[in-house]
């Protein structure tokens, strides 16, 4: 049962990342059409934003964490915000270019990442209490699997009332719906692409966070290798709902973690992928409408 | 006239381009050494097998309007299968080749029968996903079969003597360009003949084929397969042009964004487009390192030094530019001068 309790909630935090990163891919895809290849540039920009202002700020691990965490998400809304400001919004209504646009991105924040701060993973500021480890029915725990699915789940309650009950939230839940409607009703949706990013930004900046303490190191290649998961959560939980994406999240992790150790190691990938192929072909609209709850 | 010009045009620079191992010309800053010489012939090749895969990828994307994120995965299966049928196997060439050339008909089939029953994204999504799994399987090394992350060395033995060695280079330049030209006749053929015009027309408006009458899936599948077949003999014959071996850097889905890059610069649907755009890409990707450690660059600040050292960040710039400034890729140039000199030649006149 121990290592069975230990599998779940690793998976749950695992979940946590990619609903972190897909929550974001799925509000922007759902409004604007966009599928970000650059998202995951965002996660790794925000991740050594992280890095860079905690080896740059004295305190101890926990004030670094916390203070480079600050950080990491202020630049990781910045870039986000820029990039549509400056790079998709002039594309609009020309999606396959924005989409090309934002694989040019991902390649370029990449590189750059690459450039100035080499292949090698840096260490993360990662507080011992982190570390530890807490025992649930025998299983013991590393502490940073609650920090991941709290602040996931901070993110999931936070982003659920923003969407049902601000006046922000409203436009962007029509807009997923009926993009056109809401611009024959007087409304600018652009300015909610701009919030959009910008949400999506925070939450790729956030996981980017936790990947860092998750492994206690980041690498200019993470983005890359969650994106791809996220996409797939983001496929299967249908396209612009939070709800599907969380549920999603979840089941993907926990299936990942559980091929992995009781069939043998990779054979998760595998059957997440196999997943996605069984759901897409049977429902290709995925796992809920396209309405942003 | 025009016809004659459509094949002794291709000929013509074909057979230009053959003569390049003859050729001791020496071009600075493109090139490190003479043309003629090994490092450059090498180089050479490598770009001209990318402009034909470049160009099986533009069968997808350009002509049938099928945006695939998994097509690195055919690429990988020409060089995995045939290196791990000649390395590990020891089987004969033209074995290893038959087997390639079956697994790389059969697997596109399968899978493409799978995921073209989806349109658009979710079209990519799925391919992208089982790219993927090939990837992870590579990476598995199931009976040490690929190397895993270190990649498979090749059997060099089990290749006729004149493509091995620094010395034969100029037979690996004659059969990447042997390779390109075969892409670009096939291409062209398929894109003229009869189910050809039904891709374009899936490209345009899928409903409206459909409406006619025809069965886009069919079609669909049709392109698939053959851009995938081509792309597999791609990896064979990249993996016989590089000598050392197979690497999974090949089955990642940044080399499928490669392709796409490479085909967008050079501009999508159009057969000269990517060609260009794939031996262009493969040129500036080599040759940008190394002049990014020239003592010209490292003269400059660090502020403009340090992006500059990286390839794929210029590469990457210079994408999105085209894609904001000349959305018809390098291919619609010409065409953009000409307007641009048509409309000058008018204000002219009186």
């Amino acid at each position: 049962l121990s290592t069975f309790v230990l599998l779940t909630i690793t998976g749950l935090g695992l979940g946590a990342m990619y609903f972190l990163i897909a929550s974001g891919l799925s509000l922007i895809y759902g409004l604007m059409g966009v599928l970000n290849f650059a998202h995951g540039a965002f996660l790794t920009v925000g991740a050594y934003a992280t890095w860079w202002t905690s080896t740059h700020v004295g305190g101890g691990p926990g004030t670094k964490l916390l203070v480079g965490a600050l950080a990491g998400v202020a630049v990781g809304a910045a870039v986000a915000a820029l990039v549509e400001l400056v790079l998709i919004r002039p594309l609009y209504r020309r999606p396959v270019e924005q989409v090309l646009v934002t694989v040019g991105l991902a390649l370029v924040l990449n590189a750059l990442v690459e450039a100035i701060w080499g292949f090698d993973a840096r260490p993360f500021p990662v507080p011992s209490w982190l570390i530890d480890t807490t025992t649930i029915f025998g299983a013991n725990i590393p502490n940073d699997r609650f920090l991941e699915i709290g602040v996931a789940a901070a993110v999931l309650v936070g982003l659920t009332a923003f969407l049902r009950y601000t006046r922000y939230g409203l436009i962007i839940r029509a807009g997923v719906e009926n993009r056109a409607m809401v611009t024959a009703l007087g409304i600018d949706v652009r300015r909610a692409f701009t919030l959009v990013f910008a949400l999506g930004g925070v939450a790729a900046a956030l996981a980017g966070i936790l990947s860092g303490v998750y492994y206690g190191v980041v690498d200019p290649g993470r983005g890359t290798s969650l994106l791809i998961f996220a996409f797939i959560v983001v496929v299967i939980g249908g396209f612009g709902s939070i709800g599907g994406t969380a549920v999603a999240a979840v089941v993907v992790g926990l299936i990942q973690q559980y091929a992995n150790y009781y069939a043998s190691s990779g054979l998760g990938d595998l059957a997440v992928v196999l997943l996605l192929a069984i759901v897409l072909l049977l429902r290709p609209e995925g796992l809920s409408p396209k309405v942003a709850h | 006239l025009r016809r004659a010009a459509h094949v002794v045009v291709p000929l013509v620079v074909v057979g230009l381009l053959a003569l390049v191992p003859r050729l001791s010309l020496d071009i600075p800053f493109v090139f490190g050494g003479a043309l003629d010489s090994p490092g450059t012939l090498g180089l050479l090749a490598l770009c001209l097998v990318f402009a034909g895969v470049a160009l099986t990828y533009d069968l997808l994307f350009g002509y049938t309007g099928l945006l695939s994120f998994g097509h690195a995965l055919y690429f990988a299966i020409g060089v995995y299968v045939m290196a791990i049928a000649l390395t590990k196997w020891e089987l004969p060439l033209w074995q290893a080749l038959a087997l390639t050339a079956a697994v790389g008909i059969v697997v596109p089939l399968v899978l493409g029968s799978i995921s073209l029953r989806v349109s658009g994204i979710a079209f990519a999504m799925v391919t992208l996903a089982f790219a993927q799994a090939g990837q992870v399987l590579v990476q598995k090394n199931p009976d040490q079969l690929t190397g895993g992350e270190e990649g498979l060395g090749l059997n060099y033995e089990a290749l006729p003597d004149f493509f091995v060695g620094v010395l034969n280079a100029k037979y690996l330049f004659w059969l990447a360009l042997g390779y390109a030209a075969l892409v670009f006749v096939v291409v062209r053929l398929a894109v003229a003949s009869s189910p050809g015009h039904v891709l374009q027309a899936i490209r345009e408006n899928e409903r409206r084929v459909e409406v006619i009458g025809l069965r886009p899936f069919g079609f669909k599948l049709m392109a698939f397969v053959l851009a995938s077949f081509l792309a597999t003999l791609g990896g064979v014959v990249w993996l016989i042009v590089l000598g050392t071996g197979a690497s999974p850097q090949v089955t990642t889905a940044s080399f499928t964004l490669t392709l796409l890059v490479m085909v967008v610069i050079g501009g999508a649907g159009t057969r000269y487009g990517a060609l260009l755009g794939g031996f262009l890409y493969t040129l500036l990707d080599q040759r940008l390192g190394a002049l990014a450690g020239s003592t010209e660059v490292q003269g400059l600040p660090n502020v403009i030094r340090t992006p500059l050292s990286e390839p794929l960040f210029i590469l990457g710039t210079l994408f999105i530019l085209l894609v904001f400034f000349v959305p018809g890729g390098l291919a619609s140039l010409g065409r953009r001068l000409r307007l641009l000199r048509r409309h000058a030649g008018l204000e002219g006149a009186p």
